[in-house]
């Protein structure tokens, strides 16, 4: 099996959300990232964050369908973890040009556009989430984060059977996209 | 079609657990109706978003799982404990910064501090004069007091035992019975009497002394001290103009002096914003005396004079009164005038009103 192969096994288990091959992609990545961050103005706890920012940006690359390997994973995480890094300290007021070096990079910029975007959608939603009250977040949450089954969900939470609990699951439903909507229509 | 039947459509369709038959149905319900098939794609959309945050926080659950694996066999550094191994690794880190630092440091303030003993101190000592008249005395009366006085308030000291040693001016600042005069005169001071134009002495004890400022106030203690109905000066907050025409009234002999002049600079001695300079003909004994514009404002306190000029006197500024006032308003009660009553009367009727209020104060 050569390298590209072995990679390409590790981008689909990290799609399933392997803990084998995420372990994997830690083990062979993190230390390069950390003494990067520690170099340039950080602390091996910014390391931490950014790298699981990271692994979460490769995450929805590779659960998007569209995503080819045009190179190796390492200089994948790499290169959005300097980027990653070089906003933070931009937004800190501590940048330190000689993190431009000539490091292999391959280009991120757009994918971490539309990663913000997604970071700030899912954020909405989670506002949405907590705003709705009990039982309906639990009961959300139970469906269609957790999966459950209408039956399981309907014992769970005491409904008589699993068409009360799916009328009951509805009605939340409702709520809740009327909540995210008015937030998400202004700009969050 | 109810709404939450149309929503369980979108959901089975979505998830594609519709029969073929339900499908072509569906697909054709949405063809022909445009606000079905809007419905379907906002609902698609929302519970895309939906799914998609139950799968990332999934995704991050694994994530913090693998760190704390390897948190455990000690790939990745614990969380920092916020405090010490903070400043623990902000040591290691800099600490050669640090040390360079703190060396420059110390040699800055250490050459700073013997520049301004060797400048700043000899020179203030050298070059001004105190304006406090000493008088005359001998050993032997001096020693004989000591036996007899202990602190400045002690009541068995009658007025006759006392020989002063050194006599300078006060002036009344409440009418029942605190003076205002310079902190330097009464410095080591035993026992401090004022005496009135007409020789009446009182005994007094300073309730303030603060010899940065050298501003002192003396409280009369003794009850025999005639109290005035009013002060017929004001003391101003404010700053005095350049140029202000100024007397002042003092005992630099046993008889009150007038003395005249004008301000001549908004500060001190070596640029001490907290003092000004002024022009008039002052002598030991002045030290204390109130300095007074023509609207019979109390705008300072005379305090020394430059020893190789002359006409070249400083006196403190009236805002150092306020200041002392907050600091001791726990203790004493003091309320200054603020209504000058002399202001646009004759300079010689002025005096005759002010006499009352400036004193002689004397001690050992």
């Amino acid at each position: 099996m050569n390298i590209l192969e072995q990679e390409q096994l590790l981008l689909q288990g990290l799609a399933a959300n392997d803990k084998k091959a995420v372990e994997t992609i830690y083990r062979e990545n993190y230390l390069t990232i950390q003494s990067f961050i520690v170099k340039n103005n950080g602390y091996p706890d910014d390391a931490r964050d950014i790298f699981q920012e990271a692994m979460i940006v490769l995450y929805e690359k590779v659960t998007s369908g569209s995503f080819e390997l045009t190179c190796q994973i390492k200089t994948y995480l790499y290169s959005v973890c300097r980027r990653l890094w070089l906003k933070r300290l931009q937004q800190m007021q501590r940048y330190n040009p000689s993190a431009e070096s000539i490091d292999e990079v391959v280009s991120v910029e757009e994918e971490l556009d539309a990663h913000e975007k997604r970071n700030a959608d899912l954020i909405v939603m989670e506002n949405a989430l907590n705003k709705i009250g009990e039982p309906c977040k639990s009961l959300l949450e139970a469906y269609y984060l957790q999966k459950k089954s209408m039956p399981e969900i309907a014992e769970f939470f005491g409904y008589t059977n699993a068409d009360n609990a799916k009328t009951q699951k509805y009605k939340c439903l409702v709520r809740l996209k009327k909540i995210f909507f008015a937030q998400y229509k202004n700009g969050g | 079609m109810d709404d939450t039947l149309l929503l369980d459509a979108i959901e089975r369709y979505k998830k594609g657990e519709m029969t073929p038959e339900e499908k072509t149905f569906f697909d054709e319900l949405r063809k022909n109706n445009p606000d079905i098939d809007q419905m379907a794609v906002e609902h698609t959309f929302f519970l895309n978003e939906l799914e998609r945050l139950g799968e990332r926080k999934l995704f991050k659950h694994t994530l913090d799982e693998v760190e704390n694996t390897l948190v455990n066999e000690g790939i990745i550094a614990k969380k920092q404990l916020k405090s010490k191994a903070k400043i623990v690794y902000l040591w290691n880190r800099y600490r050669r910064t640090i040390a360079v630092a703190a060396c420059i440091a110390a040699i800055v303030s250490i050459g700073t501090a013997v520049l301004v003993t060797i400048y700043s101190d000899k020179k203030k000592e050298n070059n001004i004069t105190w304006l406090k008249g000493q008088i005359e005395k001998t050993k032997e009366d001096v020693a004989q007091l000591k036996k007899q006085a202990t602190l400045p308030s002690a009541p068995f000291i009658t007025k006759k035992q006392f020989n002063p040693t050194f006599r300078a001016t006060g002036f009344l600042i409440d009418i029942s019975g605190y003076i205002a005069t310079s902190a330097h005169v009464i410095n080591n001071a035993n026992n401090l009497v004022i005496e009135n134009k007409k020789g009446e002495q009182f005994i007094a004890i300073p309730v303030y002394v603060n010899k940065n400022s050298d501003l002192a106030i003396l409280k009369v203690t003794d009850t025999s001290f005639k109290r005035n109905n009013i002060l017929p000066y004001s003391i101003p907050k404010n700053t005095a103009e350049l140029g202000e025409q100024i007397f002042t009234l003092g005992y630099p002999r046993e008889e009150v002096v007038y003395g005249e002049g004008y301000l001549s600079a908004k500060s001190g001695y070596s640029g001490d914003t907290t003092s000004y300079q002024i022009s008039i003909s002052v002598n030991p004994g002045n030290s204390g005396g109130p300095v007074i514009n023509k609207n019979g404002e109390v705008i300072g306190i005379i305090s020394s004079k430059e020893t190789n000029a002359d006409g070249v006197v400083f006196a403190i500024k009236s805002k150092n009164i306020y200041k002392a006032l907050e600091e001791i308003k726990t203790s004493e009660s003091i309320k200054l005038p603020s209504v000058a009553t002399i202001k646009g009367i004759d300079r010689v009727h002025q005096i005759k009103k002010i006499e009352d209020c400036v004193f002689m104060v004397k001690g050992n």
